[in-house]
């Protein structure tokens, strides 16, 4: 089979081909990857074709501070399919100002090896 | 009134790296001058990751980025004044500006622009209809969303294929919105390829390229858009009409430098960049005002506006200490599929990086920049978008300093 990649990892965006068989154990083989401009370019294809993982930004509500949100993100990439479940996480989130940008409001998000950090600074209103 | 070698228009990415490279090249007599609260531009707004991969080497977001560089002014003790919008500048670099203290003049050695950009509205595209409220621009979207905590629809069309624009259609289907589809009026994207995957095809967004908005109904609150399909000149095809129920239409049409006072200063601008002619050191044609960043062309990046004040800085510090620059008096011009090539005089006596923009979408071309008879340089391409700004530097040992440079795209 053959499918083609835009590479999300930097802004070049990279079109990449892969040509890959899938066994019917669900293992995979892939037999070449092209296109890439870089090495982080094949190893976004491995990933997205064994388990497509995201990393994601949002904001967070924060009381008693300069404004009511705080922006937050993973550090680390979790499977696409879990997104809406860190949505969920994050929307339940309530923090007192102040926060400090860089401090781990959630760590292993759902059990996976990323944490949510807050990405600025909130000062008490 | 006040003195300053130095006067930065502007406290956003270009301002802020501009002020630090001055600061660590002995000019420290500085001021920024920034309208909005705090420092940081736009950057404040743009809670997404995937900046400063160029400039840093990893992947942030846009408040973590512009904090690195405010911390460097903080470290520096560099003078800023927030809330505090310039009126006016002066062929003679007098700088007025209007603030919380009244009414402020400074005299300034050099003026540094760095105003960014403002985003194309519903009135630049003259889209027919009623004016309900829901339609509303990509930045101002995410304003509402990312700064003030306020969701501003439930089901959203979005006009434009501008990066903001897709990065706010997924910023709405996380929040709940339902997005529809995201409609551009051009054959191509005019975003980023890497944008289109993880921000409209993460989500199963449709694209319709070639299509535009043709009406908008609703008498308080916005009833539906009626999309129609366009021609190869973008006027809408009869009869491919199609009208789409929605609450918020969003633009993502474009962006414009903001370049009153540029005008006001009487430097000129290029028709194409919409932003100042400017020489190898990012000086207008007024001596002693210089500008970077999206103020003088619409950037990819941040990384690369960022890039561009620090080498602005370099000229403006000589500038400061000698009064003058040399003269700079070849023209580059953009040739075959170039938009847009900067800067767009040079003195052929030094180094300089090549800015441009390909008008159309090409596939194994080769990009030339000539001099007369004297290719001064030739690169194979895979691809070239016009979504994605080229760079190149281009050595001195090249170039003459007679005769104009003409960058062209072939295949």
């Amino acid at each position: 089979m053959q499918r083609e990649f835009t590479c999300i990892v930097c802004p070049n965006g990279c079109r990449i081909t892969a040509d890959y068989e899938k066994k019917e154990d669900g293992s995979l083989i892939i037999r070449s990857v092209e296109g890439q401009t870089c090495r982080r370019g094949e190893e976004y294809v491995r990933q997205e074709l064994t388990d497509p993982r995201r990393t994601i930004a949002s904001s967070a509500a924060v009381k008693g501070g300069e404004m009511p949100l705080c922006s937050v993100r993973l550090t680390a990439p979790v499977p696409k399919k879990e997104i809406f479940r860190v949505m969920e996480a994050i929307r339940e989130i309530t923090m007192e100002a102040p926060v400090e940008e860089g401090t781990v409001i959630l760590s292993n998000v759902l059990g996976y090896d990323a944490d949510l950090i807050a990405t600025r600074t909130v000062h008490k209103a | 009134m006040k003195y300053a070698d130095v006067v930065i228009v502007g406290g956003g990415p270009a301002g802020l790296a501009a002020a630090v490279r001055l600061y660590d090249m002995g000019i420290r007599d500085i001021l920024i001058l920034e309208r909005e609260h705090s420092l940081g531009g736009i950057l404040r707004q743009c809670i997404h990751d995937g900046f400063g991969l160029t400039r840093f080497g990893v992947s942030l977001s846009g408040p973590e980025y512009a904090s690195r560089f405010i911390g460097e002014v903080e470290k520096r003790q560099i003078p800023y004044i927030t809330d505090t919008t310039v009126i006016e500048i002066t062929r003679d670099k007098l700088v007025t500006a209007a603030g919380e203290a009244g009414l402020l003049q400074v005299q300034a050695k050099a003026v540094i622009l760095t105003m960014g950009c403002r985003e194309r509205t519903r009135g630049a595209l003259a889209i027919p209809g009623t004016r309900p409220a829901g339609v509303m621009t990509a930045g101002v979207a995410q304003a509402y969303i990312n700064l003030q905590n306020r969701m501003i629809g439930k089901e959203v069309v979005i006009l434009g294929s501008g990066d903001i624009g897709m990065i706010m259609a997924r910023r709405l289907t996380l929040e709940g919105a339902h997005v529809i589809a995201v409609f551009e009026v051009m054959p191509v994207a005019s975003g980023l390829p890497r944008n289109i995957e993880q921000c409209l095809n993460d989500y199963g967004i449709p694209l319709y390229l070639s299509h535009t908005v043709t009406d908008i109904k609703g008498t308080d609150r916005l009833e539906s858009v009626t999309i129609s399909q366009v021609d190869d000149h973008m006027q809408p095809i009869p009869g491919t009409e199609k009208e789409y129920a929605c609450d918020t239409l969003i633009l993502s049409v474009g962006l414009i430098p903001e370049n009153e006072l540029t005008l006001g200063a009487g430097a000129s601008l290029d028709d194409h960049t919409k932003g100042a002619l400017v020489d190898e050191f990012y000086q207008s044609d007024i001596p002693g005002i210089f500008a970077a960043g999206n103020v003088l062309h619409v950037h990819d990046l941040v990384d690369f506006v960022s890039m561009e004040a620090e080498a602005l800085a370099e000229g403006a510090a000589a500038y400061v200490r000698e009064g003058s620059l040399p003269e700079c008096l070849v023209s580059v011009t953009a040739g075959d599929n170039v938009g847009h090539a900067l800067p767009q005089k040079v003195s052929g006596e030094r180094d300089f990086l090549l800015s441009l923009r390909p008008r159309r979408p090409m596939q194994d071309v080769r990009l030339k920049v000539s001099q007369g008879e004297n290719i001064i340089l030739e690169r194979k391409m895979k691809k070239v978008l016009p979504a994605e700004m080229i760079q190149l530097k281009i050595r001195k040992e090249k170039l003459s300093r007679e005769g104009s440079i003409t960058v062209s795209i072939s295949q």
